[in-house]
């Protein structure tokens, strides 16, 4: 007969919990497939953190459901009146101070293991001080788009994140600090962690590592307005070499080039500076995203087009026509000014 | 057989002009009346919200679908919320409270009838104001705009930089207007409650219907003037220069939120205190038992009306707040389902031992108890604080919210309906068509309700017009908009039903289903004086002691 | 069981023999404290914003830059606490001469608390230019004190009433019981002018 000794059972307790992490990490791959914004697919710490968390919820709620459920079941089927019933009222039962004892302790004490495992993956998730190698963003949370900073890099953009992969064994985390220009707004992209909300004259922070390269989705989480539903997100996690040169390409003031000046004159001399810049040229407005790089993005309209040359030019003619109550006027360009405005832009890569 | 107010002869009732009926009903401070009254206020604005509900589905049945612009889709949901809230359940349940409270305590009326119609007029003319905005408020968009800030209406959204013309302000003053009225019925509960029980009934004697009233009663007081308060700063911002709100002046978005929540969040233990008061009344009558561990039912009640108080912030988890600040709200949410947990296993208890009877009232108070469940422990799963990083202000909330509000509170409500329109009314409703109501509505509750929490799982936030295909969440929204039609026809049934029994339903008597309290001992409608003599009791259940007089309630509580 | 049976007219429910002795708290009394608690609640707001705001303004005038202490009025407001009590107290003797006399006393105290906020609030807008609008100070001054002005305006609109049914005679000490009810309401005033006093003219200055 094998012994039952403390050192077997713990051997057992380890073996569960390799399991269930296992179990959870397949889990996590498969999810992935059923949404890019799977919220069980985690590809970053603070993504990871919460995943575990989440799971260990899960297993309690869902062992409490069972229990009570089961008893709800079976004291509907049980103690239902039978057609044969003799009429007499059952025994009037009032009450049990030994029965109320314990299910108010259970439940305390249930109570008190959720509680330490959510402050644990609290203070994991909210740090406030970024590491030394932290590259530093910071976000700005517009009506209907998103603005990027990257203030130690020189590096301004809009709606289409950048962000390094991070080595678990070499973290290089991204720091990002949230503010807004206007109205509340919320970064969620459920892959690299949880949502953290823009609120004017109230910054946030948040850091995410991603670990694996790709394309991460999410869109704006806080109502803010019309058009709240097109504020997309995407994030593009590079390798440290594509990131390097995606960041040196940014740098670079915009590309002049003669066969567009037509166009280029017409940006700079109708309303379109009030709201964009293009860096090295006259237009420096910040009401609108930044457009230095704009062939460089694969989407317009934070998310809510493909970046085409006709949705480009669809979008100027009419931006109500791709996001209804977009804050950019539609600018009555004739058909030849929209020509040449779009071929200007799509010089800006 | 009187069904009138007044005891006239029937030839002199039915010559009486239409007329003159009305002005009885206008200017009625009876509490029968006006909750009557409330009832059908709440059932007219349910059906216009229910429409609401129905056309934002239909956006969402398929991604990127044009059934209606983002501005109208927008107004809809803000719509939707606040009158579900404001015009539907919190007028349906004071209706049923004005009814039933004096009633069960032995007493004539409420303790300031005439405060009780002035509250019924307030609130009904905010709902007015409300849906008057679609006429009245010129928005950024045209003439005639009914509010789109959502029901929470977050700062600084509601700012005139951001909210352009009237339509914020009809939402802000339809509230204000009708929570007045609240308040005043809060006070009238409180006062009838306390000053006008019949001799004999100690507060430990009262029914657990009037109890739970009560404490909503004191939530009431408690919560809904901070909104007052908050709304009259929005006010002070919008028209005389004010920064409560105003960011750019060094005021604080947050500040409106924490004001809102200490409001909002009590206000859901507002909406559903009533709906464990019908349970509380329902469950133990179909088990033939009394109400089991009644005093740690009012113990847990009281409870969570305490801590209800101090949950607000879990409403703002993703707002920025210190892991202190963050850890606190979590302890406190987590810490309010021990109560509300103790009354799960409490009602479970009651029907343990007994004799099930699956009439109507009970089929729902039980799909209630199982729903609740389900609801709370998603309640549990966004108190974990960065649980809640995700699931907030996702669909998995909104699944939450309405599997609490629909699958318990309007599940509760609709046994109340059938469990007291016997008594209202005089007349019986049909059973078949109860059950029919009852099977048609929980399956589309459950195609909606149960498959709106995974599109949120899978990162859909709330709010939205439209949707990206491709993000996996196609599928689940179709379902989740079948399920609406299901329970629109529900509803139907249900109206059908209370509508055709009312004019040829058989006749009730006093005591339909064998009950103990003292609404039970009365003519069905009761007269105008609800009773021939003021009763004295001696227990908790009075007419158990009458039916049983060898074995009474008060040899044994 | 009884379903079905149908029942004439409502039976009388005595189950208990004889009559009890049956205590119960007057509804008014019980309602006043009621409103007075939601009403605490909407101060409690006004108070937390500001307080929050201290020290929060952008630009404009501090507190202790335009405030002036005004010790003379909350004098005047808080004796009227005494008057009405006192008032209460004579009407339940039953001597509505003196009753009639302090319950003026209450009022005209009151409303010279009234006059001075009103001159104070007519020197800050017109001399020191501090508005509503100005800033985040103004905005959480003007409308704290104005809400409780609001609140002495619509105690004195109700005192006024009884005043005037006391001179027309109808007033008695059978009026007692309504007339420490309305005095309830009076207190709850003078008692938030307290916390407003402190937190505007001790604390935040």
């Amino acid at each position: 007969m094998r012994s039952r000794g403390p050192s077997n059972r713990l051997v057992g307790v380890s073996q569960l919990v390799v399991l269930i992490g296992g179990a959870g990490t397949a889990f996590a791959d498969t999810a992935q497939t059923w949404s890019p914004t799977n919220i069980f697919a985690p590809a970053s710490t603070p993504a990871k953190s919460i995943f575990g968390l989440s799971l260990f919820i899960l297993a309690v709620t869902g062992a409490i459901f069972l229990v009570v459920f089961s008893l709800l079941l079976y004291s509907v089927v049980r103690f239902r009146k039978r057609k044969n019933d003799d009429g007499r009222e059952p025994p009037q039962v009032y009450g049990s101070n030994q029965v109320e004892l314990a299910w108010t302790i259970i439940p305390i004490l249930i109570v008190v293991a959720l509680f330490m495992a959510t402050a644990r993956v609290i203070a994991v998730v909210q740090r406030t001080s970024p590491p030394g190698n932290a590259i530093a963003v910071t976000a700005i949370g517009h009506q209907f788009w998103w603005e990027y900073r990257y203030p130690d890099l020189g590096v301004v953009t809009a709606n289409e994140l950048h962000l390094p992969v991070s080595d678990p064994a070499y973290p290089t985390p991204t720091f990002i600090q949230l503010l807004s220009a206007d109205t509340d707004h919320s970064f969620w992209v459920p892959r690299l962690g949880g949502k953290t909300d823009l609120i004017p004259n109230h910054p946030n922070a948040m850091w995410m590592d991603p670990q694996e390269t790709g394309v991460y989705l999410g869109q704006c989480a806080q109502y803010c307005g019309t058009q709240h539903a097109k504020m997309l997100l995407r994030v593009y996690v590079q390798s440290k070499d594509d990131f390097d040169s995606w960041i040196r390409q940014q740098r670079q003031p915009a590309f002049v080039n003669e066969a567009v000046s037509e166009g280029q004159q017409l940006f700079e001399t109708t309303a379109c500076i009030n709201c964009h810049t293009v860096s090295g040229t006259v237009a420096n407005g910040r009401f609108g995203p930044d457009l230095t790089h704009l062939m460089s993005r694969d989407t317009i309209a934070a998310g809510a087009a493909s970046n085409t040359p006709e949705n480009l030019r669809l979008w100027i003619r009419n931006p109500n026509a791709i996001k209804p109550g977009s804050l950019m006027p539609a600018m009555q360009l004739s058909e030849q000014q929209l020509n040449a405005v779009t071929a200007y832009l799509e010089t800006l890569r | 057989m009187s069904t009138d107010a007044l005891a006239l002869p029937r030839t002199e009732l039915a010559s009486r002009p239409v007329v003159s009926r009305l002005h009885d009903w206008v200017t009625t401070v009876d509490h029968k009346r006006l909750g009557i009254l409330y009832i059908i206020y709440a059932l007219v604005f349910l059906l216009i919200a229910g429409v609401e509900a129905m056309i934002i589905r239909i956006q969402l049945i398929r991604p990127h679908n044009d059934f209606v612009s983002p501005q109208v889709f927008n107004r809809l949901f803000t719509m939707h919320g606040t009158t579900m809230i404001f015009f539907v359940v919190m007028p349906v349940l004071f209706g049923f409270a004005n009814y039933l409270i004096p009633l069960m305590i032995g007493a004539r009326d409420m303790a300031f009838p005439r405060l009780n119609a002035f509250s019924f007029w307030m609130t009904a003319f905010g709902g007015l104001l409300l849906y008057f905005s679609l006429l009245g408020a010129n928005g950024l968009y045209g003439a005639g705009n009914a509010p789109d800030v959502g029901w929470f209406a977050y700062a600084p959204l509601t700012s005139q930089t951001f909210s352009v013309g009237h339509s914020t302000d009809f939402w802000i003053l339809a509230l204000l207007i009708s929570g007045f009225g609240s308040i005043g019925t809060a006070v009238n509960i409180i006062a009838t409650a306390l000053c006008m029980r019949c001799p004999g009934m100690t507060l430990a004697k009262m029914p657990l219907f009037v109890w739970l009233n009560l404490i909503m009663a004191g939530l009431v007081i408690l919560a809904v003037s901070p909104l007052t308060a908050a709304q009259i700063m929005l006010l002070v911002d919008r028209y005389l220069g004010g920064h409560f709100f105003d960011t750019q002046a060094g005021g604080s978005a947050v500040i409106w939120m924490h004001f809102f929540w200490v409001f909002g969040h009590p206000e859901v233990y507002v909406l559903v205190l009533p709906a464990f008061a019908f349970a509380s009344e329902i469950i133990p009558v179909f088990s033939r038992k009394p109400i089991f561990g009644y005093s740690v039912m009012v113990g847990a009640t009281v409870a969570i009306g305490f801590i209800s108080m101090s949950v607000w912030a879990h409403h703002m988890f993703t707002v920025g707040m210190s892991s202190a600040a963050n850890n606190f709200f979590v302890i406190s949410t987590m810490a309010i389902a021990v109560p509300t947990g103790i009354k799960i296993f409490n009602w479970l208890a009651t029907m343990w031992g007994g004799k099930i009877e699956f009439k109507t009232p009970m089929l729902f108070c039980i799909a209630f108890l199982f729903q609740f469940l389900i609801a709370g422990l998603t309640g549990i799963m966004q108190g974990a604080a960065p649980f809640d990083w995700h699931l907030g202000s996702s669909y998995f909330v909104v699944a939450h919210f309405h599997y609490v509000i629909v699958g318990g509170i309007l599940f509760c409500l609709f046994g109340a309906f059938y469990y007291w329109f016997p008594k209202m009314s005089g007349k019986m409703y049909s059973e078949t068509l109860g059950k029919l109501h009852f099977w048609i509505f929980i399956i589309g509750f459950h195609l909606t309700f149960d498959f709106m929490h995974i599109p949120g799982l899978l990162g859909m936030p709330r709010r939205i017009y439209t949707y990206e295909p491709g993000r996996g969440w196609d599928t689940w929204n179709f379902i989740v908009t079948i399920g609406v039609f299901f329970q629109a026809a529900g509803i139907l049934v249900f109206l059908g039903n209370l509508i055709w029994s009312y004019f040829r339903g058989k006749a009730a008597g006093s005591d339909p289903w064998d009950a103990w309290t003292l609404e039970w001992s009365t003519n069905s409608p009761p007269p105008a004086y609800n009773f021939a003599a003021i009763p004295i009791v001696k227990s908790r259940r009075p007419l158990w002691d009458l039916k049983h007089p060898a074995d009474p309630d008060w040899k044994y509580e | 069981m009884n379903s079905g049976e149908t029942v004439m007219s409502a039976t009388s429910m005595t189950v208990a023999e004889g009559t009890i002795d049956w205590e119960r708290p007057d509804r008014g009394r019980v309602a006043m404290l009621s409103l007075i608690a939601a009403e605490a609640a909407i101060f409690t707001i006004f108070v937390v914003a500001y307080v929050f705001y201290l020290g929060k303004s952008l630009t404009g005038p501090m507190p202790k830059d335009v405030l002036s202490v005004p010790i003379v009025y909350t004098i005047c407001l808080l004796s009227s606490s005494l008057t009405i009590h006192f008032a209460a107290k004579s009407l339940r003797r039953g001597s509505v001469l003196s009753f009639g006399v302090l319950w003026l006393a209450t009022i005209t105290l009151g409303a010279a608390f009234l006059y001075g906020t009103g001159t104070e609030w007519y020197r800050l807008i017109y001399q020191e230019g501090f508005t509503i609008s100005t800033n985040l100070f103004g905005t959480t001054y003007y409308s704290l004190v104005g809400l409780h002005a609001f609140h002495v305006v619509v105690g004195l609109l109700t005192l006024t009433t009884v005043m005037v049914f006391t001179m027309t005679g109808s007033v008695g000490s059978e009026h007692a019981e309504r007339i420490d009810v309305l005095s309830l309401y009076w207190h709850f005033v003078d008692v938030v002018w307290v916390v407003v006093f402190t937190v505007v003219y001790v604390i935040g200055r």
